[in-house]
């Protein structure tokens, strides 16, 4: 085994994509291959094994959905749950909210239903004093019940355990006793943090995962071992960092967003190399526009995320916006006479009317083929043959042109106008929204159908350039390649800043980081360096809502910190999120976070840019009649074929398997050292040339 | 104006109203905004105050009043200047109860008021008999809590300091009050900010050209869905327990009439303005109606446009046209049973969109007393309930009150701040509507007293009618609200209304909330869905 080729696989719904790297060489490979839904192990291991020899890779690394999909889907296996006396219903009851302000329906169905929630006698108060210890054998009579019910994976959440887990932790050692398989966990090993909902969810959403991903994983490792492999299975959690697989098949929950996670893990790392580090990603797919916001190359984390109406899970995320805008969105005039895009979307079947598969209403890629922006003739990703640019025009006309009174190009139009405008609501939202201005940052388009839209994008949010990278379709798989290993903890602490001991949260600290520097340790691998993050969620005392204060400390975490230092850094931080302090207010610490963080070798991203040799003349493919404000003749280029400083100016449409790429008039793109094209207005580029000069 | 740039600007505007309502969530103090989103923002017609766009989180029945509340100030204050913030709680000028706090400000351009911002919330405290203000027993409203006229706050960017000083001495929690009150403050600086960027952006005359238009659309809209409505009047009734003082029904009577396109809605034949505090202002009537037609026509856009083609007949001095100083602190009860009664009436209109009853009162509980180192603390907190059974399916539970979006604090963050203990929270088997498809479940809350000694007061409906079922569908269960004493349970004469009770040092108040109504012929269930109730025990 050579040990040196690491390979990134993202398993999507509709296509895995594979990135292959050899840290010896230097030498990329991308692959694109239908996901095998049902059976993603036998597709996952296939398109490994037809881009290198299974036993010359020393690691691979995984970003998967498998588990959000069995969750979305309510596919997950009987799990049960066993919680204090009067709260089984926590689950069920949510914060009393509903699906929608306006409108009354919508049922919930709880990730474990209720003939599997059973309550014994125990009681913890706020302070974490034990009121009613809890009963073993009364642990061990609801587990046998929830077993013989055919519970295969159990969750143990008792009130105020994130205070004192000691009735946790008696009622997980009853339960690990008998239960038949390591399925078991208690809530304050998953979510030592104040608020019983949230952390029931997240517990019960991990045990109801638990069985199905660990299933999974290990057919994934059983089918790659059977062909050779002998390196290092990694999975990437949705904090963007990678875990080892005895870590993923314990807490499944953290896999919630690993294949978006990777993708923005990879902007953030093409976008630091080519000089841009703030960046907003913007992820065109199917049915959504996910967008994240990359600040100094740091993607912004969320602490909780909600996967479906009631399935909340709060655990370190890279913050994701989605909104229902993508190519498979749907157009429509309202009774209002107002055009809207999506949230109905064509999805993979029927799909967009273009694909010719029966689908009659007219979707944002259907806008994008009648106005010739989308090759007709050689559609990306391979499974069609050629678009249907007479379905797509009969769908526009019928329900958005004839509606509104406009031709079929114009009514096009207006549907990308709109379309585009949704996009640069999601942008606006996490920049302006969070007190970023846009005109300092890059916009970085990824997934198949991002550089068709990314021009547009610019002039409607006033984003400085757009970085579009080499493979925009396979980047989630270029993500795992570079992802760092990383785990996150929370620790409640409440307590006001005034009574805060800094040598006691120095102990919490410090034990923090060592039980996570234990996890890193025990997936055996080697890191570049190993970093320790510290942050603090604080508000002034009567806030229910916390701001996030970094704390300033050496690079392994260390450091002395006094009430006066972490007073300043919060009163920074609240002036930043709401432009005032409250002079005189008193401050409270609510929570500990901290990461640690293991660092993998950076792969050469130069390893990725065009051939030497390559030129310009060579990537030339003739011109095609494209639709902007008027039809115009549009450049079309082989957008791999075009050599490094490489510009071409708009209109133009560059193509690549994985992407189409959009010059609109008035922009041009050059293509960086990387093989990145960055995409900017004409005259904006001719004036930094000029005071370069 | 073009469809695509009208569109396009909508985005954008919702986008401020949303982002100044997440502002105040997250710096506010007190719970009910902070985690139960007790709040709204938006954008005013200068002229008329009429509600231009809305947020997407904001309390639903603020929407429809806040162009009330604008309007008060443009009628007081011509020589509004740029900088200016105005604040008043005023319930007869500006809708519902004197805890919501309204502050408005103008967006100036070239000299002159281009729109208006609003901001409200539900403080915390702002005096009166009753912690928390839900005085069951009010007769006036002096008794509910101090009354604030539309005042400046801030004159040309200059905070009047006096007018500052007497709100914060108004409230048993300055510190709260005084930090919410910052919390508005910077959501409005934000809101002027952004609309100022869509002005230099676009150019006000596009802007202005959006407004109409949008107000156009929500009323074309709106008068499509009335098109396709039989013409024919309904009439139907509900009823209030009593209204805290004396135990005599209240009867909500509205006639729904659809002719020559137009829909009247008739509240003739409603009860007289009654002594206790179940009073609305005529504001607040026609917002509630506001609210249940955008339940019923989800699609159309949240603006004044709604109500051009309605008519709202409200008869003068009956408990929905309240005057000073009747008590209107319970307006929250008045304005659901309203939304039921225009749901039972809908049913008959169009049976595709009919909803049971969802639960219909929010239990208004409030806890107080004084910490051993003798500072004073307020629980307070409402509770959620069933939905009604719809065409979609089985109506949810525990959600919120039709009128909120309000979530509800985890029992963890309640208990961690005050000296109770919960002892249940759980759904309340049987108490959704059978049905085809059945009513929600209410919940069961238990709440014991781990200080010395404190005061407890609850404000709630629906003890003696249930929420009703529709289309064949069964009543949802009624509510039962109980307190103990040294002598055992008690359950209060007036239903479900507890004043100023003492409770001791473990001692209980249990609440089980209504569940939502039927909808549909409870025969014609699917026989799996019976089963999986019976199972589960939803249904006994």
């Amino acid at each position: 085994m050579s040990g040196r080729l690491v390979v990134g696989v993202d398993v999507g719904g509709t296509y895995t994509d594979l990135f292959l790297y050899d840290d010896a060489t230097g030498r990329v490979r991308t692959a694109k291959v239908p996901s095998t839904r049902g059976q993603e192990a036998v597709g996952f291991t296939a398109g490994v094994g037809a881009l290198a020899n299974l036993g010359d890779i020393s690691a691979i690394v995984h970003g998967t959905t498998v588990g959000t999909n069995a969750l979305l889907e309510r596919k997950g296996v009987r799990a049960g749950l066993i919680t204090t006396q009067g709260f089984r219903d926590v689950l069920e009851m949510r914060r009393r909210d509903r699906r929608q302000t306006w409108g009354l329906t919508g049922a919930f169905i709880p990730a474990i239903e209720r003939d599997l929630r059973l309550e014994v006698a125990e009681r913890t108060l706020a302070d974490g004093s034990v009121l009613i210890p809890v009963d073993p054998e009364e642990v061990r009579g609801a587990a046998q019940r929830l077993l013989a019910a055919g519970a295969e994976a159990l969750a143990i959440v008792f009130l105020h355990s994130y205070a004192n887990p000691a009735n946790e932790r008696v009622a997980l050692a009853v339960a690990r006793e008998m239960w038949p398989n390591g399925h078991v966990a208690i809530s304050s090993d998953i979510l030592p943090e104040i608020r019983e909902f949230e952390r029931t969810s997240t517990t019960a959403l991990n045990a109801v995962l638990q069985p199905v991903v660990g299933s999974y994983l290990a057919a994934v490792d059983t089918r790659l071992r059977a062909g050779g492999f002998a390196g290092e299975l990694l999975i990437v959690q949705s904090n963007g960092g990678v875990m080892s697989v005895a870590t993923a098949e314990q807490l499944p929950i953290r896999t919630a967003l690993s294949g978006p996670a990777a993708g923005v893990i990879a902007a953030a790392h093409i976008a630091i190399a080519a000089g841009y580090p703030d960046v907003i990603t913007g992820d065109v797919g199917g049915t959504s526009f996910d967008v994240s916001l990359i600040a100094g190359g740091i993607p912004a984390l969320a602490a909780q995320s909600t996967l479906d109406f009631g399935l909340v899970v709060r655990t370190p995320m890279i913050e994701i916006t989605t909104i229902g805008a993508g190519g498979g969105s749907i157009a429509r005039v309202d009774a209002a006479g107002l055009l809207q895009i999506g949230p109905q979307s064509a999805g993979a079947l029927p799909g967009p009317a273009c694909y010719g598969a029966g689908g009659d209403r007219p979707t944002v890629t259907d806008a994008n083929v009648v106005l010739g922006r989308i090759n007709a003739a050689r559609p990306i990703g391979g499974a069609l043959a050629a678009l249907d640019v007479d379905a797509a025009a009969r769908a526009i006309e019928a329900e958005v042109g004839r509606p509104l009174g406009l031709s079929v190009t114009a009514a096009a139009q207006a549907i990308l106008r709109v379309a585009n405008a949704r996009m640069a609501g999601a942008l606006r939202l996490v920049s302006i929204e969070r007190g970023h201005d846009p005109k300092r940052f890059t916009l970085m388009p990824f997934g198949g159908g991002g550089a068709l839209h990314a021009g547009a994008l610019l002039r409607e949010v006033g984003l400085a350039r757009a970085l579009i990278p080499r493979f925009p379709g396979v980047t989630s798989a270029l993500g795992c390649v570079i992802a760092d290993m990383r785990h996150d903890r929370v620790r409640t602490l409440n307590v006001p800043l005034e009574a805060l001991e800094p040598s006691a949260l120095r102990a919490e600290m410090d034990m923090a980081a060592s039980v996570l520097g234990a996890l890193l340790e025990r997936a055996g691998m080697a890191f570049v360096a190993t970093r320790v993050e510290h942050e603090l969620d604080m508000s002034y005392v009567g806030q229910t809502h916390t701001v996030a204060v970094p704390l300033l400390l050496a690079p392994d975490g260390s450091g002395l910190l006094t009430r006066g230092d972490i007073f300043a850094a919060f009163e920074s931080a609240y002036r930043s999120a709401y432009g005032r302090v409250l002079p005189d207010a008193p401050v409270r610490v609510l929570n500990l976070r901290t990461a640690v963080i293991g660092e993998r070798p950076r792969i050469d991203l130069l390893s990725l840019a065009p051939p030497a040799d390559a030129r310009l003349d060579d990537a030339q493919r003739g011109t095609r009649p494209v639709w902007f404000a008027d039809q115009m003749h549009a450049g079309i280029w082989d957008r791999l074929a075009l050599p490094v400083g490489a510009i071409v100016a708009g209109p133009a449409v560059l193509e690549q398997p994985d992407a189409t790429v959009l010059i609109e008039p008035g922009q041009q793109a050059r293509v960086d050292r990387f093989g990145n094209l960055v995409l900017e207005e004409a005259a904006t580029a001719a004036h930094v040339a000029s005071t370069h000069r | 104006m073009d469809p695509v740039t009208l569109a396009v600007l909508k985005g954008r505007l919702e986008q401020i109203a949303d982002e100044m309502d997440a502002t105040l969530f997250r710096a506010a103090f007190n719970p009910t905004i902070a985690e139960a989103h007790d709040a709204c923002h938006g954008i005013y017609d200068a002229a008329t105050g009429a509600t231009l766009v809305q947020g997407k989180y904001g309390l639903p029945i603020f929407v429809g009043v806040m162009a009330f509340a604008t309007h008060a100030v443009i009628d007081k204050f011509p020589d509004a200047a740029d900088g200016d913030i105005f604040i008043f709680n005023d319930p007869y000028v500006g809708g519902t109860h004197l805890s919501d706090l309204r502050l408005i400000r103008p967006v100036f351009r070239d000299g002159r008021v281009f729109c208006w911002l609003g901001s409200v919330g539900h403080w915390h405290d702002v005096g009166g008999a009753v912690p928390g203000n839900y005085n069951p027993a009010a007769t006036e409203y002096f008794q509910e809590g101090v009354l604030i006229p539309p005042v400046r706050l801030y004159a040309r960017g200059t905070l009047n300091r006096d007018v500052q000083d007497i709100l914060l001495a108004a409230s048993r929690l300055p510190d709260v009050a005084f930090g919410d009150l910052q919390a508005h403050l910077s959501a409005l600086d934000l809101g002027v900010a952004r609309m100022a960027a869509v002005l230099d952006d676009y150019g006000d005359n596009t802007v202005a050209e959006a407004f109409a238009e949008l107000r156009a659309r929500a009323a074309m809209q709106m008068r499509a869905e009335i098109a396709a409505l039989p013409d024919g009047t309904w009439v139907q009734e509900d009823f209030l327990d009593n209204d805290g003082r004396t135990d005599t029904p209240l009867r909500i009577a509205v006639k729904v009439r659809k002719q020559d396109g137009r829909l009247t809605l008739d509240f003739s034949g409603s009860a007289p303005a009654c002594e206790g505090p179940v009073n609305i202002s005529r504001a607040t009537t026609v917002a509630s109606v506001y609210v249940a037609l955008k339940h019923l026509f989800p699609e159309v856009a949240a603006n004044s446009g709604v109500l051009d083609p309605v008519d709202v007949i409200v008869p003068a001095d009956s408990l929905l046209d309240a005057h000073p100083p009747r008590p209107v602190g319970g307006y929250t009860e008045t304005i659901l049973r309203i939304i039921d009664v225009l749901f039972c009436a809908f049913a008959g209109m169009r049976p595709d969109r009919a909803y049971g009853n969802a639960y219909g009162t929010i239990n208004a509980l409030s806890i107080a007393g004084h910490r051993a180192d003798g500072r004073r603390w307020v629980l307070f907190q409402f509770f959620g309930g069933g939905h009604g059974g719809n065409p979609e399916g089985d109506g949810l539970s525990h959600g919120n009150p039709p009128i909120a979006t309000a979530i509800i604090p985890p029992v963890e963050v309640m208990e961690a701040a005050y000296p109770v203990r919960y002892t249940q929270w759980a759904l309340r088997d049987g108490s959704g509507g059978a049905g085809r498809h059945r009513g929600g479940l209410g919940a069961i809350y238990e709440i014991e007293l781990l200080n010395s000694a404190a005061e407890a007061f609850v404000f709630a409906e629906r003890a003696r009618f249930a929420p009703r079922g529709v289309l064949g569908g069964a009543d949802g269960a009624m509510n039962v609200v109980r307190f103990e004493q040294d002598d055992g349970w008690h359950v209060p004469p007036l239903g479900s209304k507890i004043v100023g009770v003492r409770l001791r040092h473990g001692q209980r108040i249990r609440i089980e909330s209504p569940g939502g109504g039927g909808w549909g012929d409870p025969q014609a269930r699917d026989p799996q869905a019976r089963d999986r109730d019976r199972r589960l025990g939803y249904a006994r």
